[in-house]
């Protein structure tokens, strides 16, 4: 496909308005989708993207607008009526069952079948098989789903959404939570989709996988169609600027602090996934966690946070020695952890916003009979709704109904509110846009300038060296390489992220 | 209706009339919808209501009012704590068995002239730790609620039949006697004391799950449990007071009841608990938890109690009321899923 000849679009919206009770999440969206491209839909966090993908894949109705598919109208009424007429999207969320193995989530609610109504296993699991070696999957499609790392849980979402052979496919920030080499895959399998004429929707925050795989993108802002431009023609800054309006220096706004005392740390600490791991951590530091997808930073965290059980080891905090086994013992001794997995462990969707901030921190605000004091606990919130720029119409709204990056502001006030000696934040920026990126750099500088310290852990490289004073590299549950700022470099990082020697 | 039109129009496109046309349709619906959503509960028993006062002239006489109330305060003081525990997600079969065991050990104190404050006091404690048990196995033993309430429901049904012999223990006699029997059948300016006590519940539980951190705790659970485990909540100590505190109002049903019959019954409250789980479905609290208010379970009981009233007043024999009943129960369900699939 050259680049100039643009056919018809397969599919084609235009001026969708989607209104949610205090929300005008879409307000005059346009979108087309041309066969054998990818097109790139931008926009900050909350811009309705996702709200976007929604409603052209039947799950809302818009409340006004023109749906042309294979140039006729059209209205999906479900999810499935538009996957089984060849439209099928890969949530931002993940959608699967955990206690099915990877060929059954698949093949959900559409198992082949053999005589008399039995499943087709043998089938079904080389149909599977078929599809994780397209994405270069190592794992057997009878694994259970939740055993999975999220980011391999991602790809079996992949798996799932192209096993439906569909004309236009629609990913919803598909590498949020994908090494690098699961991502070079997925790029691989794009551009084999791409070629066989399908019509792709792409949609990230990181906008160096734009120019790597977009043909054309589209820019949001508030719900409104801002621009179309043919990739070739745009830079990074053009884009920033059509997705704030305004332009954004520097991304990485990293601040000389003088560091304190210790804060924290660890000797010799061996917990499930972790073997051995001593590190300092002192007060009004940064120190970046880097590695590889299952590397064991996590698991690493969850030990120091007493959600996992140390085996052995030793753990001081401000030159004490702690025994944590529990998070509210963590909590206690002034650590707390915000999760990487907002819908797994992170925030309860079913509760609004103002309660899953506060959840940490309710009894600050307990009165001496045990009433919580609501209006002081509302103060706390609408400071952090104002101070991380939170788009919510109200601190009441259910926190299942803000867009993913504002949801992961909410989680990181919540480590915030309870006012921690040490904070940890597991990839804090998945699926946060830059601009907002930038807010939450700013607002941990705050808090670093404060004396804080701050365990960041990302599997972002320019990340984790745009904004650490140190940096930590892990590979298989062992710390592999210490390097400080000045010496760290992305080649020497990923040397020791993939277990070489420093 | 609307609806109808709207999913018609939408699925053929030729026949969609001007985008304004949608529009306006659209926000008439999201508004019924909407209003509908929040109120159906209360709509249902208003409905309800008019349409038994239309065929019984004795329905809204404050005489049956009254009745109405104080004979609903029991599974409504039952279905309070079942609120609490079906919102943290879990299930307590057992407070009917509960209810069984502490009047007996009520009418044997009172028989045992022991001072009312005593008795009361002594079965309410004894409600909360049967309840303590199962919430107990559930969050250490890391058994199903409902399995674990089925093992202590029969287990307390076993206790009180060794414990009574299979026979009614009488409450009529000894020195707390008179004060017992103002329990479920004295008068407070003319109103049923049971319905006080049952007006004092639903507001302490009020109270508790909208101003305190334990209720607030319990909506959590019953949203996300792990990641209520990861914010530094105990999770265990909020599973065992959910169930204590089911356990004890359980024991207040029971003096109730034992007051009101001046005697315990072996078989008391027998299937007590499909009528509390009943009226905290009704009111719109979510099986799978973290969702529901305890207005709604409030609502719940009186279409029950209201239910059960009109089928006496319109003089239906008791083995028809059941299958009414369930009609009613299984409608109202169906009405609820169907309306939270859709929004
Ligand atoms: N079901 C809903 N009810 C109410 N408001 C909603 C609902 N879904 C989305 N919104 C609101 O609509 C707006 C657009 O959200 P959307 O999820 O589409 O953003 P997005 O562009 O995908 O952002 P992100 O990059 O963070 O994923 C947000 O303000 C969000 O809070
Ligand atoms: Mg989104």
């Amino acid at each position: 496909m050259s680049t100039q000849s643009k056919s018809e679009p397969v599919f084609q919206m235009k001026d969708v308005i989607k209104i949610f009770p205090g929300v005008r999440a879409l307000d005059g969206a346009c979108l087309n989708i041309y066969p054998g491209r990818v097109m790139a839909l931008l926009g900050e966090n909350g811009a309705g993207k996702s709200t976007l993908m929604k409603v052209m894949t039947g799950i809302h109705r818009c409340d006004e607008g023109q749906l042309k598919y294979h140039g006729d109208d059209v209205v999906f009424r479900s999810s499935r009526d538009s996957r089984e007429r060849g439209v099928s999207i890969i949530h931002q969320e993940l959608n699967l069952i955990p206690e099915l193995s990877i060929a059954e989530n698949i093949f959900l609610s559409r198992e082949p079948m053999g005589r008399f109504g039995r499943i087709d296993w043998k089938t079904m699991r080389e149909e599977a098989q078929k599809l994780l070696d397209l994405l270069d999957v190592p794992f057997d499609p009878s694994t259970p789903v939740g055993k999975l790392s999220i980011g391999v849980q991602q790809m079996v979402e992949i798996a799932k959404a192209l096993s439906f052979s569909s004309q236009v496919i629609v990913m919803d920030e598909p590498t949020d939570a994908l090494t690098d080499k699961e991502t070079e895959s997925l790029f691989k399998v794009i551009r084999q989709l791409r070629s066989e004429g399908k019509g792709i929707v792409y949609i990230s925050h990181r906008l160096q996988e734009i120019f790597q795989i977009c043909d054309d993108a589209t820019v949001m802002r508030d719900g409104r169609f801002i621009a179309e431009t043919p990739v070739y023609q745009l830079t990074e800054d053009d884009i920033i600027e059509q997705m704030v309006g305004r332009s954004l220096e520097e991304q990485y706004p990293r601040i000389e602090v003088e560091t304190g005392a210790l804060a924290l740390e660890v000797k010799n600490l061996s917990a499930p996934g972790v073997k051995g791991i001593s590190f300092q951590l002192k007060e009004g530091e940064i120190l970046g966690i880097s590695g590889l997808m299952g590397a064991g930073r996590t698991e690493l965290m969850k030990a120091l946070y007493g959600a996992n059980a140390a085996q052995s080891g030793e753990i001081r905090v401000a030159g004490e020695a702690k025994q944590i086994k529990t998070p509210a013992e963590a909590l206690q001794s002034g650590i707390v952890y915000i999760s990487e997995d907002r819908k797994g462990d992170g925030l309860v969707l079913e509760l609004s916003v103002s309660e899953n901030m506060s959840l940490c921190s309710l009894k600050r605000f307990q009165s001496a009979i045990g009433k919580i004091n609501r209006s002081r606990e509302m103060d706390s919130v609408q400071h952090f709704i104002k101070a991380f720029n939170i788009k919510t119409p109200s601190a009441k709204q259910l926190i299942k109904n803000l867009s993913g990056g504002n949801q992961q502001k909410v989680a990181i006030a919540k480590g915030l509110m309870i006012n921690p000696r040490v904070l940890i934040l597991d990839e804090p920026t998945r699926g946060v846009d830059v601009g907002a990126k930038k807010e939450i750099y700013q607002l941990i500088n705050e808090f670093k300038n404060k004396g804080m310290s701050i365990l960041l852990v990302s599997s972002d490289m320019p990340e984790v060296l745009g904004m650490s004073d140190r940096v930590l590299v892990m590979h298989e549950g062992k710390i592999t390489g210490e390097f400080d700022r000045q010496e760290a470099t992305q080649e020497k990082l990923m040397r020791c992220a993939v277990g070489k020697a420093a | 209706m609307t609806e109808k039109t709207l999913r018609s129009g939408a699925l053929s496109p030729g026949l969609t009339g001007s985008p304004e046309h949608v529009k306006s349709s659209v926000s008439k619906f999201r508004i019924n919808k909407d209003f509908l959503f929040e109120y159906k509960s209360v709509i249902a028993l208003l409905i309800f209501m008019v349409a038994v006062s239309m065929i019984s002239d004795s329905f809204f006489s404050t005489n049956n009012m009254l009745n109405i109330l104080r004979q609903t305060s029991i599974n409504a003081i039952i279905a309070v704590g079942m609120t609490f525990v079906i919102l943290t997600s879990g299930i307590d079969l057992a407070v009917g068995s509960i209810l069984a065991l502490s009047g007996a050990l009520a009418a044997t104190l009172i028989g045992m002239d022991f001072n009312i404050m005593l008795v009361v006091t002594l079965t309410l404690a004894a409600g909360a730790a049967m309840g303590a048990m199962s919430g107990l196995i559930i969050a250490k033993g890391r058994v199903q609620a409902f399995i674990a309430t089925l093992a202590t429901m029969t287990l307390l049904r076993g206790a009180t039949m060794v414990f009574t012999d299979g026979r009614p223990i009488s409450a009529s006699s000894g020195a707390a006697s008179d004060a017992f029997s103002f329990i479920g059948s004295g008068y407070l300016f003319a109103i049923p004391f049971p319905i006080y006590l049952m007006a004092f519940t639903f507001l302490a539980a009020w109270f508790v799950l909208n101003h305190t951190r334990l209720g607030r705790y319990v909506y959590a659970l019953g949203g996300n449990e792990a990641a209520t485990r990861l914010s530094g909540i105990n999770v265990d100590r909020i599973k065992l007071a959910v169930y204590s505190i089911s356990g004890g109002l359980s024991a207040l049903a029971g003096l109730i009841v034992t007051s009101r019959l001046a005697s315990a019954q072996p078989t008391a409250g027998n299937s007590y608990e499909l009528d509390a789980i009943a009226a905290v479905v009704l009111g719109g609290t979510s099986l799978t938890g973290g969702k529901g208010r305890i207005t709604g379970t409030l609502v719940g009981v009186l279409i029950i109690g209201i239910l059960n009233n009109a089928l006496n007043l319109l003089n239906v024999s008791s083995y028809y009321q059941l299958i009414a009943k369930a009609l009613v129960i299984l409608l109202a369900v169906l009405v609820d899923t169907r309306s939270s699939r859709q929004s």
